[in-house]
């Protein structure tokens, strides 16, 4: 039987973001966001936006591809694709989506595109009022449990017990996403650097979650341009090639009332050894990561499970040189969720990017493979390798 | 005295029923869970059948309303406009080792300040919430 694989058939060519907001303050409805990303990438890939004629996202984006296409005058539409559930954990998975249509010939140019414009619509982070609920919220609700801050401290509260992990664990990361903002000037964070003074002083959003263990929620938009890669050379920035993509969670994940066998997880536990394989890669050839943090703790959660230290090792492996340029692993090098963009986790798909073409303001030197972990502790998740032409 | 104030979303059972037994058995002050007829295996939250042997034959079975913390957190950002003035509280995953350790959410009750521990024995208290439109009642716990 021929290996049934993705590694090396499709390419990243084009990148685009919109300016980042905090929330509610893009002047811009969604819809504008959505597509001037779009366009900010076909300029980036050098190409004619008519020629897009595929389009995938995640998290129930509300920008419909047949508008878009509509609205950018495209040719042609083939691929409209929604990853189901998971919130940003669809990330990794909308990039794999599109590139299997595109290694399958059900694709051609295909854009793969997250909006966010609070102010239009509701913000995450905030419960609606009033009202009744039924179904498994009506077994979490009434208990003041509503938001992600609160449903997943109870996992990293439990892992945290269980391997002895560290509160100065979470705090390195934190530290790691603010550090590297300081050298990006598109972050909603530059030039607002994090101390561990001012993370240890900041408030409990829910323990062990302090504000800083927790992503921003903000306005923009995001999007990449993905062709197969007998394309891909003919553009005009060093092509990223997909090596793997992963999708799923673990034995009844979604069991109501956190009746996850395994709940105190990133959900990456069967998700990780998938990737591993397509990639014909392991986490020691990682010369960059990028891991969505919704929250620090999930992002320990998702480096255990992806195989970079255990459990047991994070407390000395969670420290900031460990997470710098030079350090043994580069984390969320743009500033990622906490302190670039909470873009839904697409902005660090499109640092992952830069990483490979060498254009990073925290460039990693002679970045060849890139690890893009997207969001942990939902389900299903979803992660993917990058690299270079020399990975082929 | 409710441990959470008013206004905040009141549960109702599911439009398709198929958790009305527990929250019947609430307003007794019974806990009820589910357990497969033909195999025996505990089931929580509630599903149309059983995820072990896939039979129908769901039951619904009282069981003693004891358990162990699994995990917790104590909430201070309130991020509903009915906890505004409330201040810190604490939720807490209750196993239920008398019920195949599947686990309940709750809170557990009394100071917001006390120390949480991981595997402490809890008995559940029953909160009635009665004048509510549609009646309803919470499964609570305190430390034993």
């Amino acid at each position: 039987m021929t290996e049934r694989s993705l590694r090396g058939k499709v390419a990243v060519v084009g990148i685009g973001e919109t300016t980042y907001y905090k929330h509610s303050m893009s002047p811009d409805p969604e819809f504008v966001l959505a597509l001037k990303a779009i366009l900010a990438a076909c300029d980036d890939a050098g190409i004619d936006p008519s020629t897009i004629d595929s389009f995938a996202s995640y998290a129930n984006d509300r920008n419909d591809p047949s508008r878009i296409a509509a609205a950018l005058g495209c040719k042609e539409l083939r691929l409209s694709n929604m990853q189901w559930g998971g919130g940003g954990g669809g990330g990794a998975a909308a990039i794999g989506n599109a590139a299997a249509a595109i290694a399958t010939g059900q694709a051609e140019i295909a854009v793969v595109y997250r909006a966010l414009a609070q102010g239009q619509f509701q913000r995450y982070g905030r419960a609606a009022s009033g009202g009744t609920v039924s179904g498994d919220n009506a077994l979490i609700h009434p208990y003041g449990i509503f938001v992600p801050a609160q449903r997943y401290a109870l996992k990293i509260m439990r892992y945290m017990h269980d391997h002895g992990v560290k509160q100065e664990a979470l705090r390195a990361i934190a530290m790691a996403s603010y550090h590297h903002a300081q050298s990006n000037p598109r972050a909603i964070m530059y030039g607002r650097p994090l101390t561990e003074q001012k993370y240890d002083d900041s408030r409990w959003i829910a323990e062990p979650n302090h504000l800083f263990d927790c992503c921003q929620e903000n306005d923009g938009a995001a999007a990449v341009i993905l062709v197969s890669a007998d394309r891909a050379k003919n553009f005009p920035h060093k092509p990223a090639y997909v090596l793997a993509v992963a999708q799923g969670s673990d034995h009844r994940n979604a069991a109501r009332s956190f009746n996850a066998p395994d709940f105190a997880s990133s959900s990456f536990q069967p998700v990780a050894p998938h990737l591993w394989e397509m990639a014909k890669l392991g986490p020691q050839d990682v010369d960059v990561l990028q891991s969505y943090e919704n929250f620090t703790g999930g992002v320990l959660m998702s480096m255990v499970e992806h195989g970079f230290f255990t459990g047991e090792e994070a407390n000395d492996w969670c420290r900031l040189e460990n997470f710098m340029t030079t350090g043994k692993l580069p984390l969320n090098t743009s500033g990622g969720n906490l302190a670039e963009c909470y873009m839904h986790g697409l902005e660090l798909q499109i640092e992952a990017v830069r990483q490979i073409r060498g254009t990073s303001s925290a460039q990693v030197p002679n970045a060849h493979v890139g690890c893009v972990i997207a969001g942990p502790m939902v389900t299903p998740v979803s992660t993917m390798v990058l690299g270079s032409q020399e990975t082929l | 005295m409710n441990y959470l104030p008013a206004g905040l979303p009141e549960p109702v059972t599911e439009a398709d029923k198929l958790d009305a037994p527990y929250w019947e058995a609430t307003r007794q002050s019974v806990l009820k869970i589910q357990r497969c007829g033909a195999c025996n295996t505990w089931q929580w939250g509630p599903e149309w059948l059983c995820h072990k042997c896939r039979s129908w034959d769901m039951r619904w079975v009282q069981v003693e309303g004891k358990g162990k913390i699994w995990t917790w957190t104590r909430c201070w950002h309130p991020v509903h406009p009915a906890l505004k003035e409330r201040g810190p509280y604490i939720a807490v995953l209750v196993e239920l080792p008398g019920a195949g350790n599947v686990r309940m959410l709750g809170n557990l009750l009394g100071d917001a300040a006390q120390d949480v521990k991981i595997g402490a024995a809890v008995e559940a208290v029953f909160e009635p919430h009665d004048d509510a439109p549609t009646p309803y009642t919470l499964v609570q716990w305190r430390t034993l």
